[in-house]
């Protein structure tokens, strides 16, 4: 049985999978349950200081290899989260805290409420790209980006990863930003922005016309941006986009990345994916004589 | 693929005043208690469960009440709407005596569980409640395949006067069933949940829906069950374990909503 722990700044990992953000993580019965089905943390749902809907249906849709996929950000505000989070909490999991914001303040406010409330480390969505005022158009200034970063570093005391998008012209300058700011590390890639078009319609499916697209499409576009962001950056790494199986996160984890968030392979290969993708890597690993996952991490780059 | 395919509308109904069902053309096989995502383009997509089942075309029945059920409530045979599914898994309906229960637009559901059950001539009672008999509707279509038809009225102004789960309870003490199936407010199926002692209870529940694949989480209940993939129809056992049936749902936030 070869080690799968690892370490991501401070935080400690059973394993190196993590559901991503933004899906089965509303509520502390469902990241319960993904839990149970062998993640080695969960990140919540991206959380901001009020609660809002969301765009009108239709919100996600599935595509030739991946999903389609325009929420808007819905979340019941921080107040309301509280709950969910220390209800999760009593289990014992690891749980990191997504936030949004416009500006370093909101951040900061947010990621405070994250740290009381009982998470053990934070993630700033800088990279959805649907959603006006938040995520992107903040995580492609890296100006922004450093500053949100270090404002938030200078009062939390739980690690803070930056989550980013690939839809910029130097995924490496936004992460190099934010290891100023002094982040713990870097999340990388959000969805990327996309949109379909019903040609019986003529018109866009989502509702918010725009998408960020997720899924086996997207893999080869995260272990890129990882990869490049490893040859910058000293900070660990988290990567995610398009994992489904282990051979996937092993690819990622080569790439540079310590852990992986996955997401959309739920639906490809069910809730359990976290435990197949465990095994799979523990299978590669056992014939391939590695005994631990550490000895992986970045080994493309030779 | 899980997204929408655009058919016309074929037939379209009125049911009451503000009750409408809408036909098109989506060949395929299904299970009553199964749903589709109902696109209306410019609208809104909302999940709605199968009122009509044929080979070649599928029926919904609805009530006006927000904008998207206004939407569809306007369009006209040769309309466009987009249509995913089915989705989630249906009632099962087994051999024996089943008690039907349908509640206000549940009734539609239910309708055409009791005619599948019929079609397999299993034995069947079926119950309608709704509050007014303005609001009646189905009671005709039932009739033809099923002797006996039990309404409720909340006012008495047809049948049985209170609640579809009072009318339940009696029948409950005089007849002896294997099975109850019911769609309708989750305040009147978890009511009916806890008259059924011995007897099984299947119940299909409504929430809020995004992805309906079982992907977004907006749909879920107790541990994580998810209404459109484990769902919609739920067994009394795994009910009977959710603290929020019947008490509260989740609106698009996620914020909680408690049932009135």
């Amino acid at each position: 049985m070869a080690n799968l722990a690892t370490k991501i700044a401070s935080l400690k990992l059973d394993n190196p999978t993590i559901l991503a953000s933004g899906l089965m993580d509303e509520d502390a019965g469902s990241m319960k349950r993904i839990i149970d089905c062998g993640a080695g943390a969960v990140v919540t749902k991206s959380i901001g200081l009020k609660s809002r809907d969301g765009y009108p249906n239709p919100t996600v849709i599935e595509l030739e290899t991946g999903f389609l996929n325009a929420m808007g950000l819905p979340n019941p505000g921080i107040k309301d989260f509280e709950e969910e989070v220390k209800k999760i909490k009593q289990s014992n999991c690891v749980l990191i805290g997504s936030v949004f914001g416009s500006n370093s303040k909101e951040f900061l406010e947010l990621g405070s409420e994250m740290q009381s409330f009982g998470a053990d480390a934070l993630e700033l969505n800088m990279s959805c790209p649907h959603a006006k005022g938040y995520g992107v158009e903040i995580g492609s200034d890296s100006k922004l980006v450093k500053e949100i970063t270090s404002c938030v570093k200078d009062s939390i005391d739980i690690p803070v990863f930056v989550k980013l998008s690939s839809n910029v012209t130097d995924i490496k300058k936004i992460a190099m930003a934010a290891e100023k700011g002094n982040a713990d590390g870097i999340v990388a890639i959000n969805t990327v922005k996309a949109m379909k078009i019903d040609i019986d319609i003529k018109a866009p499916i989502l509702a918010n016309r725009y998408g960020g697209y997720s899924g086996k499409a997207i893999k080869p576009i995260g272990v890129r941006c990882v990869f490049e962001i490893a040859e910058s950056l000293d900070i660990p790494i988290i990567g995610v986009g398009g994992i489904t199986t282990g051979e996937d996160a092993l690819e990622y984890v080569m790439a540079g990345a310590s852990a992986v968030q996955i997401g959309t392979g739920i639906y490809y290969r069910e809730i359990d994916i976290f435990n197949k993708v465990c095994q799979e890597m523990n299978m590669w690993m056992n014939d391939n004589n590695i005994k631990k996952i550490s000895e992986l991490i970045g080994v493309a780059h030779k | 693929m899980n997204k929408p395919t655009i058919t016309k509308i074929i037939k379209t109904q009125m049911e009451t005043k503000d009750i409408k069902t809408l036909k098109f053309y989506y060949p395929g096989k299904m299970s009553p208690g199964q749903f589709f995502m109902i696109w209306i383009p410019g609208v809104d997509e909302i999940p709605m469960s199968a009122s009509y089942i044929n080979k070649e075309d599928k029926g919904i029945t609805f009530k006006k009440v927000g904008a998207a059920t206004s939407a569809l409530f306007k369009m006209n045979k040769g309309d466009k709407i987009g249509v995913r599914g089915p989705y989630g898994n249906g009632f099962n309906i087994k051999r024996g005596k089943t008690l039907f229960i349908g509640g206000g637009t549940g009734i539609a559901t239910i309708t055409v569980a009791v005619e599948f059950a019929a079609n397999k001539k299993f034995s069947s009672d079926v119950i309608i409640g709704v509050k007014n008999k303005k609001e009646l509707f189905f009671e005709n279509r039932l009739k033809k395949f099923i002797n006996k038809v039990y309404v409720s009225t909340d006012d008495g102004s047809k049948g049985y006067k209170g609640f579809a789960s009072d009318l339940t309870k009696h029948l409950l003490s005089k007849n002896k069933y294997t099975s109850v199936l019911t769609c309708g407010p989750e305040i009147m199926m978890k009511q009916i949940l806890s008259a059924c002692k011995d007897t099984q209870f299947q119940a299909s529940i409504e929430r809020y829906m995004k992805c309906s694949v079982g992907l977004c989480g907006q749909c879920c209940l107790g541990n994580g069950l998810r209404v459109c993939k484990e769902g919609p129809v739920f067994d009394g056992k795994t009910l009977k374990k959710i603290p929020e049936f019947g008490v509260y749902k989740r609106d698009a936030s996620g914020r909680k909503i408690k049932f009135k």
